[in-house]
């Protein structure tokens, strides 16, 4: 786990004490609101529909206990007892006062957490895959780069003001858990003749224009990672259009430029920083790599496990779902789901999350992830230790099998609290949820995604089933996509055919359910294969019929 | 000006909690839509909007918003200021 140095901390503290000024100069009318609202977007402080918002971040998703009780104590001392998970790795707080805020944030600087660069045209939290460290199929531990892009990231003069915000993910591991393909920089790291180095994607993004990242380099050796990135967001920042929000993402620099070309400029501005980079980069990454050892993993006996998973049907369920393969024997990797029927996705309350605190810090070597899914992780539990761990996630109302399954629903706040929104998210996956409860465990992995305007906070576009919320002559209409892939094998959702009214998209995803349960070769096709397989006809049929309704669509 | 005016009424957050607040026609921020002042005339809502944004003080980004007519007394014309004014849909886990 990465231990805050005293610069983190004196940063913060500074950063702290100056949105505190700055919070007291807008209450005293000192400062308009157009002068505040950039500041406080700054430290994270939004305005949402009925109140104010804060996100904190979760830098590459990772926590502890001692902060995963900072951000309960937070919920219940200054918002309503819950907070949201997001799909960016933040933690989102719905209800705080502004006059409180600045204590917040002070109470998270204790704990080395802060609302920094959750906001604005910078480079945003870096996040990583929430099986990092973990992982079976993995390479080598992806935060130990994400912690260097952070620190290299964060308060950089030159990029504080790039043309528009700035996303990068990083993955350990061929098994892309970390969308690197939507990000405007993925890394996905790779082995070449014994040293490790990653693949660069540049370009993806979702929002109103979504894109596939493409490859700007197969192979960088992780020596020059920093002096590359540094070229890659420069360049963007001399060629990004600043003059249109919705062309000045870099995937669109990236496409009017021409990759080759942007390659060729990115690659020249690498010659000339490459020499300033002179290996105290790569001092820090060994010192931060060794706050990132495995933890001292157990060898213990794992009957119990066994004999409870053949004895008991339910655990057997829970863990057939919510665990999945460890680096180390005897281990499991265990994804808590914030997905019960009918909750909202992504949502904590202060008590669940104080429980989850407590069972890492006494079975899972006191180490936790918020997954881009909306779940939380545990990635180090001993097999013989799951069943007092499911007892404990039992009694918080947090042992839902349902991981990967159908309820296991991204969805962004929507028009619940989100000023930008056109329509709601949250009652549909929540109704979605509860209809697919009976059919989920036969219908086995399938994504569905719900966002609630063409933002795309809720990954609509990689879903296999995805949902986006519009509006249409003054009702809350729902667009079907389907095909989205947000894997290694990065796909975005083609649109089915007209949208849904909020009454009709529930039954509407049943019936492409029922379909793909009828059109599946065996138990063994998940559905975005039988959709791959048969094609979008066979499922446009499920939804819009026959004959002249499917001829409009 | 024979188009026909739609009735509005000036809508914010407050300031200091960012609670969802309504201009009622005694000057007054109240956390009711049924308090907000029903605006039937178009320079009537202008200057009231005006009014408004001079109490930045008070709160933050006030508009004006439609309102309709109903035999239960005036009501959002959309579905988003219903949502601002009964809040979220769902709330908390679960
Ligand atoms: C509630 C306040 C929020 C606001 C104002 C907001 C705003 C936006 C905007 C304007 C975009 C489009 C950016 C572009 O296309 O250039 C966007 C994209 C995105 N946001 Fe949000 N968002 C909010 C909440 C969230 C939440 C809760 C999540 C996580 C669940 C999230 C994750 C994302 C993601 C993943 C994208 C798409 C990826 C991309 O940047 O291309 N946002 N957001
Ligand atoms: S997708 Fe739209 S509605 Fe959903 S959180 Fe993002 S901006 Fe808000």
């Amino acid at each position: 786990m990465y231990v805050q140095t005293e610069f983190d901390r004196a940063f913060l503290a500074e950063r702290n004490r100056q949105f505190r000024a700055q919070v007291a100069r807008r209450l005293d009318g000192s400062l308009t609101e157009e002068e505040f609202k950039p500041l406080r977007l700054m430290n994270g402080v939004y305005l949402q529909l009925h109140a104010y918002m804060l996100r904190v971040a979760i830098p590459y998703g990772t926590l502890d206990s001692a902060r995963m009780e900072v951000l309960a104590e937070i919920a219940e001392r200054w918002d309503r007892g819950f907070g949201h998970f997001t799909t960016r790795q933040n933690i989102q707080y719905n209800w705080p006062a502004l006059v409180d805020i600045p204590d917040m944030l002070d109470r998270l600087a204790d704990a080395g957490l802060h609302a920094v660069q959750t906001s604005g045209n910078t480079i945003r939290n870096v996040t990583a895959d929430h099986f990092a460290g973990a992982a079976a199929d993995e390479i080598a531990d992806p935060r130990p780069v994400a912690e260097l892009i952070r620190q290299w990231s964060t308060d950089h003069p030159e990029f504080q003001f790039l043309p528009r915000k700035f996303k990068i993910a990083v993955t350990g591991s061929p098994i892309d858990r970390a969308v690197t393909k939507a990000h405007d920089i993925g890394l996905r790291m790779l082995e070449r003749g014994g040293e490790a180095g990653f693949e660069v994607i540049v370009g993806g993004g979702l929002g109103r224009t979504p894109m596939i990242g493409e490859v700007m380099r197969d192979f960088l050796p992780t020596e020059d990672l920093l002096p590359y990135l540094e070229s890659i967001v420069s360049t963007y920042n001399r060629l990004g259009r600043r003059n249109n929000k919705y062309k000045a993402r870099i995937k669109i620099t990236v496409r009017e430029e021409g990759l080759e070309s942007f390659r060729a400029r990115v690659e020249e501005r690498f010659a000339e920083l490459r020499p300033g980079f002179t290996g105290a980069d790569r001092g820090i990454l060994a010192q931060i790599e060794a706050m990132f050892a495995p933890p001292a993993l157990r060898d213990a006996d794992t009957g119990t496990y066994h004999s409870l998973r053949a004895e008991n049907p339910a655990f057997r369920a829970f863990t057939d779902v919510n665990v999945a393969p460890h680096k180390a024997p005897g281990h499991g990797i265990l994804t808590v789901s914030l997905k019960a029927h009918g909750a909202a996705p992504g949502d904590a309350t202060a008590d669940q999350m104080h429980a989850l605190a407590r069972i890492a810090r006494v079975h899972g070597h006191d180490e936790l992830r918020i997954s881009h899914e909306q779940n939380v992780i545990l990635p180090h539990v001993h097999l013989s230790s799951l069943p007092a761990v499911w007892d404990g996630l039992r009694a918080a109302g947090l042992a839902t099998a349902n991981v990967g399954l159908a309820s296991d629903i991204i969805a962004c706040p929507g028009m619940d609290y989100c000023a930008l929104a056109t329509a709601r998210s949250i009652p549909v996956a929540r109704e979605i949820a509860t209809a697919l409860r009976g059919v989920e465990n036969e219908v086995g992995n399938l994504k569905i995604k719900i966002s609630g305007c063409v933002n795309a906070c809720g990954h609509h576009h990689v879903g296999h089933i995805g949902i986006l919320g519009l509006e249409r002559s003054g009702v809350e209409t729902y667009q079907i996509t389907l095909g989205g892939d947000a894997t290694e094998n990065a796909a975005i959702g083609v649109r089915a055919g007209p949208g849904f009214s909020a009454g009709e998209i529930v039954p509407a995803v049943e019936r492409l359910v029922a379909a793909y349960l009828e059109l599946r070769r065996d138990g063994d096709e998940t559905f975005i294969e039988t959709h791959r397989r048969v094609g979008m006809a066979p499922l446009k049929t499920a939804l819009y019929g026959t004959g002249e309704l499917r001829d409009a669509a | 000006m024979t188009r026909p005016f739609t009735p509005k009424i000036v809508t914010a957050n407050d300031l200091r909690n960012g609670r969802v607040v309504y201009l009622t026609s005694d000057d007054r921020w109240a956390d009711e839509f049924t308090e907000a002042e029903i605006l039937t005339d178009e320079a009537d809502a202008e200057m009231r909007l005006v009014f408004a944004l001079g109490q930045s003080r008070a709160v933050v980004g006030p508009y004006l918003a439609d309102v309709v007519r109903t035999p239960e007394g005036a009501a959002p014309k959309h579905f988003r200021e219903t949502f601002r004014a009964t809040g979220p849909s769902f709330e908390g886990v679960a």
